[in-house]
């Protein structure tokens, strides 16, 4: 793979990083022909990220041949390591003019090589690992509401809100007032806390779709990320979300780049859409998964948080039992999945509270979307929700 | 409807939850009394909040939770609000005394900046609040709100007691002090290599800042600061009138406290002042154009 990004698509591809190293310590990296794919994904799961640069974005885009498997290369890198490129964004503005980025499978370095003026190359090489397909399962189409307003808007209303402040509460009514308020967690005192509230009437809002009234809980941080990208970039920015504990769907788009933020949010633990909420939860495949219901605590007293469960599936081939709970189009679960799975169990059974995350939100589900037929048609970002809702399986 | 819940009176504090506060202020964005509270919030984790129909006092009580010290500022609310409507507990008693955190009121302000109104009142959700609803311009024909519920105690009125004005000690030494901003970095510096500094002064406008340690000994010398003329109560001149000018008023200080009260200040006051009893006690007093504040900062053994 090699593409070079050059002029002000530079600096927009430092603000991408930026905004994806708020979110996961692992940069994934996947050149297809839509275009250059970065991804992240947080340590608990409950946040994913894409970019999707079209190759229209680069001056020069040679996505690369797939493997023997017909497999498209894909990697991961420290993101640490891939930010410290593009860690000082005036510096890059000033003197970058073109980046290089190139992978070499067969070489064991991504190099990304920037080309700054008065003559100087900088070369950085970085070490990567293969790795899976990070792949969150989600359709915007499914959720119930939806905003699109500009950025600087969404800025202007956190703003409000302290840097600390780890959740926000979105809440939308159909009379076309839509607020925003911090979220004050079981541990913290409501006597003590000064609690904030924002509210935007829809005509601040280029699009207001709202079916019922609902609230939404997603952190904070990893969605001031998004937002600082999304200012600089002038892109409106969508909103999708449904009922608590369902993920909330964060999209800019435009012809050369599409950017996608899934959030989990917090389910309610009194409103009856928690047992929807299940639906995004994978599952092993010999189902002994524990089914998150109200009265299960085994997470200790605290019933708002399951474990995530994530999976991220690799296309191993025919011969693993087949889930009963994934309809047939994702049949093959790999190894991956049944080392996760135990290791799930055992956290769930040792779960200590303190340890971090301490807020466990609901999960989003990362599946398998491919087959080994499938391999080459990778349909993008965005996906159809592949699980059905388990409730009442074993 | 502008508030989203009225005052409501609980029937087990009817007596307590009396209290009526509505103020409604645009003035309130004036740089003043936003640094002032910026200050206090560094100064204190909680304070005592006292309104009466013309002045707000924020007030930080000698508790040993405090490390001894304490803390008296004063506001003129005509300067700030446009209206002020307050109804204390009893006519005879008209006050209200509430238990804030000044870092929470600080930051709902600071959302005030731009700011169309701002409106404060005593509401009760969830527990007693301090509402602060700030009306902020916006892009499209209506405005936003930005609500902020501040929790607060209301303090009843049997312990309203222990909330008055601190007398101005009988000092040895009271001089200006230097430029606040040149006082905290050096403050800052000797910091790093004690935790209490000495600070003495005497009548003839010098004052030293000093620390001492088995290490290093650092004194920093500021001259022709001057010495504020204070006339005692009865008219005659200050006793202090018969002390030698030379002779150094001492006291050795906490010096975060010290820093703390330096590294809040944001506006450089009108006067700024000290006033040393040797030995016991320093009275820091920092005057704006329409604010005072007193710190009390004692003495280590």
């Amino acid at each position: 793979m090699r593409c070079l990004v050059t002029g002000g698509n530079v600096k927009v591809l430092g603000k991408a990083v930026h905004s994806l190293s708020r979110i996961g310590d692992e940069l994934y990296v996947e050149p297809t022909e839509d275009g250059l794919s970065l991804r992240a994904v947080n340590s608990s799961r409950s946040a994913y990220t894409c970019f999707l640069f079209a190759p229209l974005f680069f001056q020069l885009y040679e996505e690369g041949s797939p493997d023997p498997d017909g497999e498209t290369f894909r990697c991961k890198v420290l993101m640490k390591s891939f930010l410290s490129v593009f860690r000082s964004l005036p510096s890059l503005e000033k003197m970058v003019e073109k980046c290089l980025i190139s992978l070499n499978p067969r070489a064991s370095r991504l190099v990304v090589q920037l080309h700054c003026k008065y003559g100087v190359t900088k070369t950085h090489n970085l070490s990567f690992q293969e790795c899976e397909l990070l792949q969150a399962v989600f359709d915007k189409e499914l959720c119930a509401n939806m905003l699109r307003a500009p950025a600087r808007v969404l800025v202007d209303a956190v703003i409000h809100f302290p840097v600390t402040l780890a959740e926000v509460t979105l809440g939308v009514s159909p009379a076309g007032k839509v607020s925003f308020r911090n979220y004050l967690d079981e541990e913290t005192e409501p006597s003590r806390t000064m609690v904030t509230e924002l509210c935007l009437s829809e005509d601040e809002f280029q699009d207001v779709q709202v079916q019922q009234q609902s609230h939404v809980t997603f952190c904070l941080k990893e969605f001031r990320g998004l937002l600082s990208f999304a200012e600089s970039s002038n892109l409106p920015l969508n909103i999708h979300f449904d009922s608590p504990g369902r993920p909330a769907i964060f999209t800019l788009s435009d012809p050369l780049l599409e950017v996608h933020l899934v959030l989990a949010t917090l389910s309610d633990p009194n409103s009856s859409s928690q047992v929807r909420s299940t639906t995004l939860q994978a599952r092993p495949a010999n189902g002994a998964f524990p089914t998150a219901t109200p009265d299960d605590d085994f997470m200790g007293d605290d019933i708002d948080s399951y474990m995530i469960a994530m999976e991220t599936t690799c296309e191993e081939g025919p011969g693993l039992p087949s889930s009963p709970t994934f309809p047939q189009r994702c049949p093959h679960p790999g190894a991956a999945l049944e080392s996760e799975s135990s290791t799930m169990e055992s956290d769930l059974e040792g779960a200590v509270p303190g340890t971090p995350p301490q807020k466990k939100f609901r999960s989003l589900f990362f599946g398998s979307v491919l087959t080994q037929s499938q391999a080459g048609t990778h349909p993008g970002p965005s996906q159809d929700v592949l699980a059905e809702d388990s409730e009442g399986e074993s | 409807m502008f508030f989203p819940t009225e005052l409501q009176t609980t029937t087990l504090q009817a007596k307590l939850f009396c209290p009526v506060l509505e103020v409604l202020g645009s003035h309130l964005l004036k740089l003043y009394p936003i640094g002032v509270i910026n200050t206090i919030a560094k100064l204190a984790k909680t304070c005592t909040l006292r309104l009466t129909v013309d002045k707000l006092y924020f007030i930080l009580t000698d508790k040993v939770a405090n490390g001894g010290v304490s803390m008296w500022c004063e506001l003129s609310q005509g300067n700030f609000f446009d209206e002020f409507q307050m109804e204390g507990v009893a006519a005879e008693h008209n006050e209200i005394y509430l238990e804030l955190t000044p870092e929470n009121l600080s930051r709902a302000l600071k959302t005030a900046q731009n700011a169309k109104m701002v409106k404060i009142k005593l509401t009760n959700k969830h527990c007693p609040c301090l509402t602060v609803a700030v009306e902020l311009p916006s892009l499209s024909s209506s405005s936003r709100i930005v609500t902020h519920d501040i929790p607060v105690g209301v303090i009843p009125r049997r312990l309203w007691n222990d909330f008055r004005e601190p007398s101005v000690p009988d000092f040895d030494v009271s001089i200006y002090l230097p430029v606040l901003k040149t006082m905290k970095s050096v403050v800052e510096r000797m910091k790093n290599l004690s935790n209490c500094i000495v600070l003495e002064a005497n009548l003839n406008g010098e004052m030293n800042l000093k620390i001492e340690t088995d290490l290093v000994s650092v004194t920093t010398h500021f001259k022709g600061l001057g010495n504020p003329p204070w006339v005692s109560e009865d008219g005659s001149q200050n006793s202090t009138q018969d002390r030698d000018p030379e002779s150094m008023a001492e006291a050795r200080i906490d010096i975060r406290k010290l820093l703390q009260l330096l590294a809040g200040q944001q506006v450089n006051p009108t006067k700024a002042l000290c006033n040393i009893v040797s030995k016991r006690i320093v009275h820091f007093i920092l005057l704006h154009e329409e604010v005072s504040l007193q710190y009390f900062i004692p003495a280590l053994a």
